[in-house]
């Protein structure tokens, strides 16, 4: 697995879309910084930019590099090895290239900047560490959606559904369901929705981090006490780590079924 | 001009005859008074008692002449939890350097450290006032000065604490340069009036800050409000005056940095509102001017409640709050002009320093917010940001007299 | 050495396997699968290589089950239909590659120099003609020393020198008592290099037998033209 892993990566670090998505952090990231001398300013303008962007292209590349390399998947699987080492090498390959440049494109200007002495550090380090844990969910389900569909229109038609509807649709029919049932207590539903979407999740444990609990508790005693203990930021990190492992489990169960 | 000569002399040798008279007591363990009690049944009216430092188990000391007592590093008063340690029951009296603790807690009785009944002319100085329930208590009394003071509780929560600086039917008082930790509100005023409040910090006080109650033409300047339930409240009052304060970390579920509530004809100047989760909740205000305020970092800056009106926001500055401003129910007449509003994205074709296009406060989501309080979940997503976009584009919803016709190009600076 | 009984495998309502039979042991051979598009070939090489899961029946190596099992691929050499590699990484780095996954002894330098890739061994793959890619192809395919040897269309895309090699290489195979199993479109080819046929169609084995009997079942000289009977339906005719 290690193995496919390392020769997936040194392929995809070459690869152009990579070093264009690592330019693209360097850049925004750089500029960000040159513009505002608000640190924690330039952390929300990058959260909101890695919550949208981070998945969008984690679905895309996912696709893409499973259609691309699947002829040479199948060279793989003739060969002596597990094929749950080859797709698990695929897919870990896969999302630790573009955490890399997600990594490496953010971190090294707020390491230019000398910032990682600063106390927005760890800001900055909930920032990247959710920035990756989405890169592998999303990664992760869009492998698992190619690995499902053997057409490729069909497949990128769903990885792009896909994200669209955990950014956008999801979202939508959540608020409209707040407002037609505002008669009812909603918290807890509010709370079990924003977990079962991993981008809420991901933006809530931020806005958690950068200090935006009192305004979610100011709306109500749940929030307060979720979202304000240490055992809530625990639990949605938990909640967070299960999305992460939620598509690694199905691709291993359709890898393990699959005809090629 | 004899006459008046005679007069001069005449108060000069009276004066001179009370100086004379006026002596000084010393207590301490080996003086010839070893307790408080003891050196005021024996002063005189204009006497002076000095403290030594030292363990002074005493309490119930009332001082009924006028008397300066004052402390020499700071001799312990310790009212063993269970009575009030001074009362001030004598126009004129100083009391100054003491360390007061453990004053009596009892609910029913609202006990406190230093209590001042139906008197004027005294000042309270530097002391240390430590887990009183109330620290020091005004009642009826007026024309005083309230200065240095540390006063600091252990309040854990609303109901069993009482207040650091509690005033009561009193007008003419001056509270300065304290400090007021850890009760149930730092300051409290209840029918005060022509009193001032300045250079005070007061902090971790469970409900607020500073609270006004039924309390006319008042003024409160150059403090600090942080890290309390609410950094002040205003409510029921007329005519108050809030300038150069800053307001900072009232941070937590129902906090605001200012809380304003059927109050009018107030000026609102040249504050600092940071990191609060409502910078300045209003609630039935009327006339009230708001000028070159800054409100950054909040969660909501500006909450107004149903009956506000005839409130005029003019030279504000709103930067990197989660929301600028949400509206509960009708509003009338109130004006918001050339305020610098950091997500105001118009242009200035003529530059004239004012945007061309006016500026919508409200937004789509703070609307919503108000149907559905648990939406605040969706704060920041991409869903909401889209909501925001087409109504800022095509308004429907929001409310169309709420609007800044002369958004300013440039942040204010104030300070 | 490979036993393959009652196979069957349908996609949806297609079935594209219907209860192969079929026993490949007899070493140093080189056996043919041949049939129309459609009629399984390919499904039948890829479920011996374990990448199709049969819905019925058992393929057994050296005595073995396969199912759910890898490591008796260490016996087969497989070259598929269509040669596709990461783009980014040069010939190099992939033979690398295969050879880390797949340890063993390799002759990769003879066969790199045999069809002439040395100047394109530090080439991104991204960057090779299709031709080149199918010689990288062979390269893996015959770079180990094992028992069988699988080969999907192995004469796509391939100049005549290069095919001249690819007849070489096999010949020395079979000299080297493995087991051959190719399809192909070509008859030329299989006339001249198949020992056997397998002639499969809508999934089924329709016939099996030398080249000599194919020819004389069919009273054809020529492997084309006896296809072409078994196709129209044609009984052979017993001699």
């Amino acid at each position: 697995m290690l193995k496919i892993m390392r020769y997936t990566l040194s392929d995809l670090l070459r690869s152009r879309w990579v070093v264009i998505y690592l330019s693209f952090f360097l850049l925004l990231t750089l500029s960000l910084l040159s513009l505002s001398g608000d640190v924690s300013q330039v952390v929300i303008s990058l959260m909101n930019i890695i919550l949208i962007l981070c998945p969008l292209v984690a679905v895309m590349f996912g696709v893409m590099f499973f259609y691309n390399s699947r002829e040479f998947t199948e060279l793989l699987l003739a060969q002596p090895l597990r094929r749950t080492d080859i797709f698990f090498g695929q897919y870990l390959g896969l999302a630790l290239s573009l955490s890399a440049s997600l990594v490496i494109g953010v971190g090294l200007p707020f390491l230019i900047y000398g910032l990682f002495a600063s106390a927005e550090v760890w800001n900055f380090m909930v920032l990247i560490v959710i920035g990756v844990a989405l890169t592998f969910i999303f990664s992760g389900l869009a492998f698992y959606l190619a690995l499902c569909n053997d057409n490729r229109i069909r497949g990128f038609g769903l990885a792009i559904l896909l994200w669209l509807f955990f950014a956008i649709i999801y979202d939508g029919i959540f608020l409209l369901s707040l407002i037609v049932l505002r008669d009812y207590p909603l918290e807890h539903y509010a709370m079990a929705m924003t977990i079962l979407n991993p981008i809420d999740l991901a933006r809530i444990l931020i806005l958690l981090k950068l200090d935006i609990s009192a305004l979610m508790g100011y709306t109500g005693a749940v929030f307060h006490k979720f979202l304000g203990s240490l055992a809530g930021s625990i639990l949605a990190f938990l909640a967070l780590a299960l999305w992460v492992v939620l598509p690694v489990w199905r691709i291993r169960w359709r890898a393990l079924r699959k005809d090629f | 001009m004899k006459l008046s000569t005679a007069l001069v002399t005449c108060v000069i040798i009276l004066s001179g005859l009370t100086a004379s008279r006026a002596t000084t007591l010393t207590v301490c363990t080996t003086c010839p008074a070893t307790t408080i009690r003891a050196a005021i049944a024996q002063a005189a009216a204009g006497d002076t008692v000095l403290v030594r430092a030292g363990f002074y188990q005493e309490g119930n000391l009332v001082i009924d002449k006028p008397l300066t007592l004052r402390g020499i590093g700071y001799p312990v008063v310790d009212g063993q939890l269970t009575e009030e340690t001074f009362t001030i029951a004598a126009d004129d009296v100083t009391l100054e350097g003491f360390k007061i603790q453990n004053a009596g807690h009892n609910q029913l009785k609202d006990l406190a450290a230093i209590r001042v009944q139906r008197k004027k002319g005294y000042i309270i100085r530097n002391n240390l006032i430590i887990n009183s329930f109330f620290g020091i208590y005004l009642e009826y009394s007026g024309q005083g000065l309230v200065i240095g003071n540390t006063i600091s509780g252990q309040a854990t929560n609303e109901m069993s604490a009482g207040n650091a600086i509690h005033a009561w039917y009193t007008k003419e008082v001056v509270i300065r340069d304290n400090l007021l930790q850890g009760h149930r509100d730092g300051i409290y005023l209840e029918f005060v009036t022509h009193s001032t409040i300045h250079d005070n910090r007061s902090t971790g006080n469970i409900r607020y800050g500073l609270h006004y109650m039924f309390s006319n033409d008042d003024a409160y300047f150059c403090n600090t409000f942080d890290h309390n339930g609410a950094g002040v409240a205003v409510m029921f009052s007329k005519r108050i005056t809030m300038t150069d304060n800053v307001f900072e970390y009232n941070w937590g579920r129902a906090a605001y940095g200012l809380l304003l509530k059927e109050i009018n004809d107030a000026d609102i100047l040249r504050n600092r509102f940071t990191h609060n989760t409502m910078g300045i909740c209003l609630e039935g205000t009327t006339r009230i001017r708001y000028t070159d305020n800054t409100f950054s970092g909040n969660g909501w800056a500006l909450q107004l409640s149903g009956g506000c009106d005839d409130n005029v926001f003019t030279r504000n500055n709103f930067l990197n709050n989660a929301l600028d401003l949400v509206v509960n129910g009708r509003l009338n007449n109130n004006l918001f002009a050339h305020n610098y509003w950091r997500e105001y994205s118009g242009y200035d074709l003529d530059r004239d320093g004012i945007g061309d296009v006016p500026y919508r406060p409200v937004k789509l989501f703070s609307h919503i917010l108000t149907l559905a309080p648990e939406a605040i979940v969706l704060l920041r997503s991409l869903f909401t940001d889209l909501l925001n976009f087409s109504e800022k584009v095509n308004p429907l919803y929001t409310p169309n007299n709420i609007l800044d016709n002369q958004p300013l190009m440039q942040l204010i600076p104030h300070d | 050495m490979i036993d393959i009984q009652n196979l069957h495998k349908s996609y949806g309502k297609l079935a594209v396997l219907r209860g192969i039979d079929l026993n490949l042991s007899q070493t140093g051979q080189i056996s043919a699968i041949l049939g129309p598009n459609g009629s399984g070939k390919t499904t039948l090489i890829k479920s011996i290589l374990g990448l199709v899961i049969p819905d019925q029946g058992d393929i057994r190596m050296d005595g073995q089950t396969i199912k759910g099992q890898w490591a008796y691929r260490h016996h087969i050499s497989y070259l598929p239909q269509i040669a596709r590699f990461p783009e980014n990484l040069t010939v190099t780095e992939l033979l690398a590659m295969i050879k880390d996954l797949r340890s063993g002894p390799t002759d990769d330098d003879a066969l790199i120099q045999l069809f002439g890739l040395g100047p394109h061994l530090q080439k991104r793959l991204g960057d090779l003609s299709g031709g080149t890619k199918q010689k990288v192809n062979l390269v893996i395919a015959f770079m180990y020393d094992s028992p069988v040897i699988i080969l999907d269309e192995p004469t796509s895309g391939l100049d005549p020198v290069a095919m001249i090699h690819l007849r070489e290489l096999l010949q020395r195979a079979r000299q080297q008592g493995k087991i051959i199993l190719l399809s192909t479109h070509i008859m030329s080819f299989v006339d001249e290099m198949a020992d056997e046929v397998v002639f499969l169609l809508e999934g089924a084995i329709r016939f099996r037998g030398t080249l000599v009997q194919l020819k004389t079942q069919y009273q054809e000289d020529n492997v084309e033209r006896a296809i072409a009977n078994i196709l129209q339906g044609e009984s052979p005719i017993l001699a």
